[in-house]
């Protein structure tokens, strides 16, 4: 079955200024004044570039790609297009804001997290992620999310940008509702 | 000895890097990113990454190199993987064993990656051909063959400090009749696509089949430096001289040696490289080794940053049945 578009590119721009709200009370509730903000390869980034800009965050945006990290590694091999992780900013201390875009499994959160700690110990993690899903393998929930659609587990939903953002969805929907 | 089909899978991913021969342009500029990416790790606080965790790495030198090993060593540490050093010359291969018991015996431990360096050239093939399916072979240099993670890594900091391969045209300088380094760097350079790789070398220095390697040969350094962007010296071995091969270490230097005058031929912007040991005063002067244009520490440096990608590439696809 082909893709199917689910969000065109200004209603993600709206759900992202939404979770740009969010993020900021839960920042004040915190007492977090100075956070940095990291994005996860490929479309964490999307989102990321936007959040960092409505936030006002201070500190460049960081960019993390969890190839490295992968726990299926010896089963999947190298990704053929690693990009280098580069967070410009000294995570010893710091309160991050971890974003990506889909969060199924967990398991790419997980790697991203031990990444993060090779650079430094962080002060605090605060997860953001545009979309939640069904199907967690680990115990890892955002604390901020943008939207949680309906999908039925054979139906996979993607970010494509960056300009302009496209949510699709791809799979069958004959079993949605079960989830 | 082409090992094409050896050394990738049916979807053309690393499988053992044994020459530079057989690779396209696209598989030796995904080795280049990948490298771009362990680059960045000497920056964090933890330098190294998990993705080799649990395997074991052998270095299996039949020919004493104690810098390539190192590097080697270090790369395999900073993925995780746990190494045995296996120095031949000096243990089993005197006791009678053969290449193949010596093989077996070290796969009887569980190795998962062989990083071999030998004398005699085939013998990564040989062994690549022997090893239990799973297991990968890096060629870390047999005889005068191949040498290809030396050649990937002098492509990494050419291309580092160009940009671009293309425009660029190259010159290797001294011994390429006994170089497997010079080898591996021209059917690189070659691959990759610059304009011109020029090598320059006195006639008793050159293999006669030279010119079908795809080189324009030069005898005369200065003409051969003439507006080239980057300037590959290699070692000049001591026991050249003693084959009679070369009149003597001070002659050669006369005719061949890199000095700042003739460094002046090249373009102002042209970077100097050698695999080291440099031999200071005989094939280069300190003058230029440690020169503004020479980028020779930063090949080492480099050369962790290229091995890492080889090996976890090669690795990471080598792990038996494929599972979606």
């Amino acid at each position: 079955m082909s893709n199917r578009s689910f969000m065109q590119h200004q209603a993600i721009l709206d759900l992202i200024q939404g979770m740009a709200r969010i993020t900021r009370r839960h920042l004040q509730d915190r007492g977090i004044t100075q956070p940095a903000m990291i994005g996860i390869h490929t479309g964490g980034v999307w989102v990321a570039q936007r959040l960092h800009q409505l936030l006002q965050i201070e500190p460049p945006l960081g960019q993390l790609d969890i190839s490295f990290y992968r726990d299926d590694f010896t089963r999947i091999g190298m990704n053929p297009q690693v990009k280098p992780s580069q967070i410009p900013f000294a995570v010893e201390d710091r309160h991050i804001v971890l974003v990506d875009d889909v969060i199924q499994s967990g398991r790419t959160i997980r790697a991203a997290m031990n990444e993060i700690f090779d650079f430094g110990r962080p002060a605090s993690i605060t997860l953001v992620t545009l979309i939640e899903r069904s199907g967690r393998e680990l115990p890892i929930q955002p604390d901020i999310i943008g939207l949680e659609p309906p999908l039925a587990d054979d139906e996979h939903i993607r970010l494509q940008g960056p300009d302009p953002l496209i949510l699709e969805i791809s799979g069958d929907p004959g079993n949605r509702g079960d989830a | 000895m082409s090992g094409g089909q050896l050394q990738t899978d049916e979807q053309g991913r690393l499988r053992h890097f044994l020459s530079i021969e057989g690779f396209r342009r696209e598989q030796l500029l995904q080795i280049l990113d990948t490298a771009e990416s362990f680059a960045m790790l000497p920056g964090r606080q933890v330098k190294k990454v998990p993705l080799l965790r649990g395997k074991i790495i052998t270095n299996l030198f039949f020919e004493n190199s104690t810098r390539t090993r190192t590097t080697f060593e270090l790369a395999a540490k900073l993925l995780s993987a746990d190494v045995i050093n296996f120095n031949v010359d000096i243990s089993a291969t005197s006791k009678g064993e053969t290449l193949l018991d010596t093989l077996r015996n070290i796969e009887a431990m569980h190795s998962d990656m062989f990083v071999v360096r030998h004398s005699a050239s085939g013998a990564a093939h040989f062994i690549a051909r022997h090893v239990s399916p799973g297991v990968s072979v890096i060629n870390a240099g047999d005889g005068r063959h191949a040498h290809p993670t030396q050649a990937m890594l002098d492509m990494f900091t050419i291309r580092r400090h160009k940009g671009d391969f293309t425009p660029l045209r190259v010159a290797i300088v001294g011994d390429v009749q006994h170089s497997r380094v010079a080898r591996s760097q021209i059917m690189a350079l070659n691959t990759l696509g610059v304009t011109e790789v020029r090598v320059i070398a006195p006639r008793t220095l050159l293999p006669a089949d030279v010119r079908t390697l795809g080189v324009h040969v030069f005898h005369d350094l200065e003409q051969g430096l003439r507006d080239v962007d980057v300037v590959i010296m290699l070692r000049l071995q001591r026991e050249r001289m003693e084959n009679a091969l070369l009149p003597s270490a001070h002659e050669y230097f006369q005719l061949y040696g890199l000095t700042a005058e003739r460094l002046a031929y090249a373009k102002p912007d042209a970077i100097v490289m050698h695999p080291g040991p440099i031999n200071r005063g005989v094939e280069i002067t300190s003058e230029v080794a440690d020169g503004p244009q020479s980028v020779i520490l930063q090949q080492v440096s480099y050369g962790i940053a290229v091995r890492m990608a080889v090996m976890s590439m090669a690795m990471g696809n080598s792990s038996g049945e494929q599972d979606s």
